[in-house]
């Protein structure tokens, strides 16, 4: 297969042709520059803290965030990186020491936090108390956690911004999730600046590659020779979003386009529903107990907390 | 068609004889969803339509990670 603009061998086929390696590489950057650009997503005098893991998504928008900082003559001083660390055993140290690496090459200053440090226990150790009789999965105990330690973090950082590595498949499987589950009110919350309020409680939370495919941005990884080691959380084949990304996967391959056409429609609305949520504003408040943002007196961090405590 | 298959995600290397010559078809043969894999021959990224040859090394990466 050869690349539709030059002779060269093609390494991936989208929807508007094959692109060799060079080509490729250029389409992807542009494509994230683009979305940088057209949606505000960064601003030349804001202090800007990048979400990170040591996977292939959050490598890849530091590595281009700060290359567009450098490529519009802002300093990247003002970029920091934050990552947490769940206490997922025999999967999150494994990243944890890619990310490093990759920071000090990089030069971004890198903090990290637990949840062991900051709740008293490690994921591992927490969920199977708090979803003791909801029978859930820890992805609802990981994600209020890591939004929360994010946020509290980031504000301490002193961060205008907090960037994160969610891709086209990610926005598409949250779309998706949020109208099967009639959650209009959380859908509302998506797109490439999440959130419907400001808040000074709140960090706003930006997606510069909100238009790239999780493919595409494997490939971009392989291509940059980016070490990243392959890992899996293995609680992920549990949670209700793999049912979802094992659907659209399949989509995708009859029908060329799925995911662009589920979070292009969904741009379309968004607007819609975001109005529809100004109606009827939830309440911020300052929760009682940690003094973070909260909707009601104790935030849910604070309350799965305390049924650790209580166990 | 026989080639050696080295699949990221479980780590085992396989030799595998499928009916058909390109990549997709050995995606297809494998019940692995070309949306979740990247092909890889001699170092260098293939599409689904790349014709393989016999005996050809092949590894299979993983696009999902995280969780």
């Amino acid at each position: 297969m050869q690349c539709n603009k030059c002779q060269n061998h093609a390494v991936i086929t989208l929807q508007h042709g094959n692109l060799c390696k060079n080509h490729f590489i250029d389409y992807f950057e542009d494509k994230v520059f683009k979305t940088i650009n057209k949606y505000q997503l960064i601003g030349r005098d804001e202090k800007l803290c990048v979400a990170v893991s040591g996977g292939k998504d959050s490598l890849t928008v530091l590595y281009l965030t700060k290359k567009y900082l450098e490529k519009n003559n802002i300093p990247t001083s003002n970029l920091v990186a934050l990552a947490v660390d769940e206490g997922i055993d025999q999967y999150r140290e494994k990243t944890l020491i890619d990310l490093k690496k990759f920071c000090a090459e990089h030069q971004v200053p890198l903090t990290v936090v637990s949840f062991e440090q900051e709740l008293g226990k490690t994921l591992d150790q927490a969920y199977p108390i708090i979803n003791k009789d909801a029978q859930k999965k820890p992805c609802n105990v990981c994600g209020v956690w890591r939004r929360y330690l994010l946020n509290k973090h980031a504000k301490k950082l002193g961060a205008d911004k907090v960037i994160t590595g969610h891709n086209l498949d990610d926005e598409a499987q949250a779309i998706i999730m949020n109208i099967f589950k009639a959650n209009t009110a959380l859908a509302a919350r998506l797109g490439p600046i999440s959130g419907v309020q400001e808040h000074d409680l709140f960090i706003q939370r930006v997606k510069p590659l909100y238009f790239c495919a999780e493919k595409e941005v494997r490939l971009y990884t392989l291509l940059k020779q980016f070490q990243i080691k392959f890992t899996e959380c293995p609680y992920s084949k549990e949670g209700y979003r793999h049912h979802i990304q094992e659907m659209l996967n399949e989509f995708e391959h009859k029908y060329k386009g799925t995911k662009q056409g589920i979070v292009n429609s969904f741009l379309a609305m968004l607007p819609l529903l975001q109005n529809q949520e100004k109606e009827a504003p939830q309440t911020i408040q300052q929760c009682s107990r940690c003094q973070e943002a909260s909707n009601k007196e104790v935030c849910n961090a604070c309350l799965m907390k305390e049924t650790i405590q209580n166990a | 068609m026989n080639i050696q298959a080295f699949n990221e995600r479980d780590q085992t290397t396989t030799k595998v004889e499928f009916e058909g010559s390109k990549v997709k078809d050995l995606l297809h043969y494998l019940k692995l969803s070309p949306e979740s894999f990247l092909v890889v021959r001699n170092h260098e990224v293939i599409t689904e339509e790349e014709t393989l040859q016999d005996q050809d090394k092949i590894e299979l990466l993983s696009v999902i990670s995280g969780g």
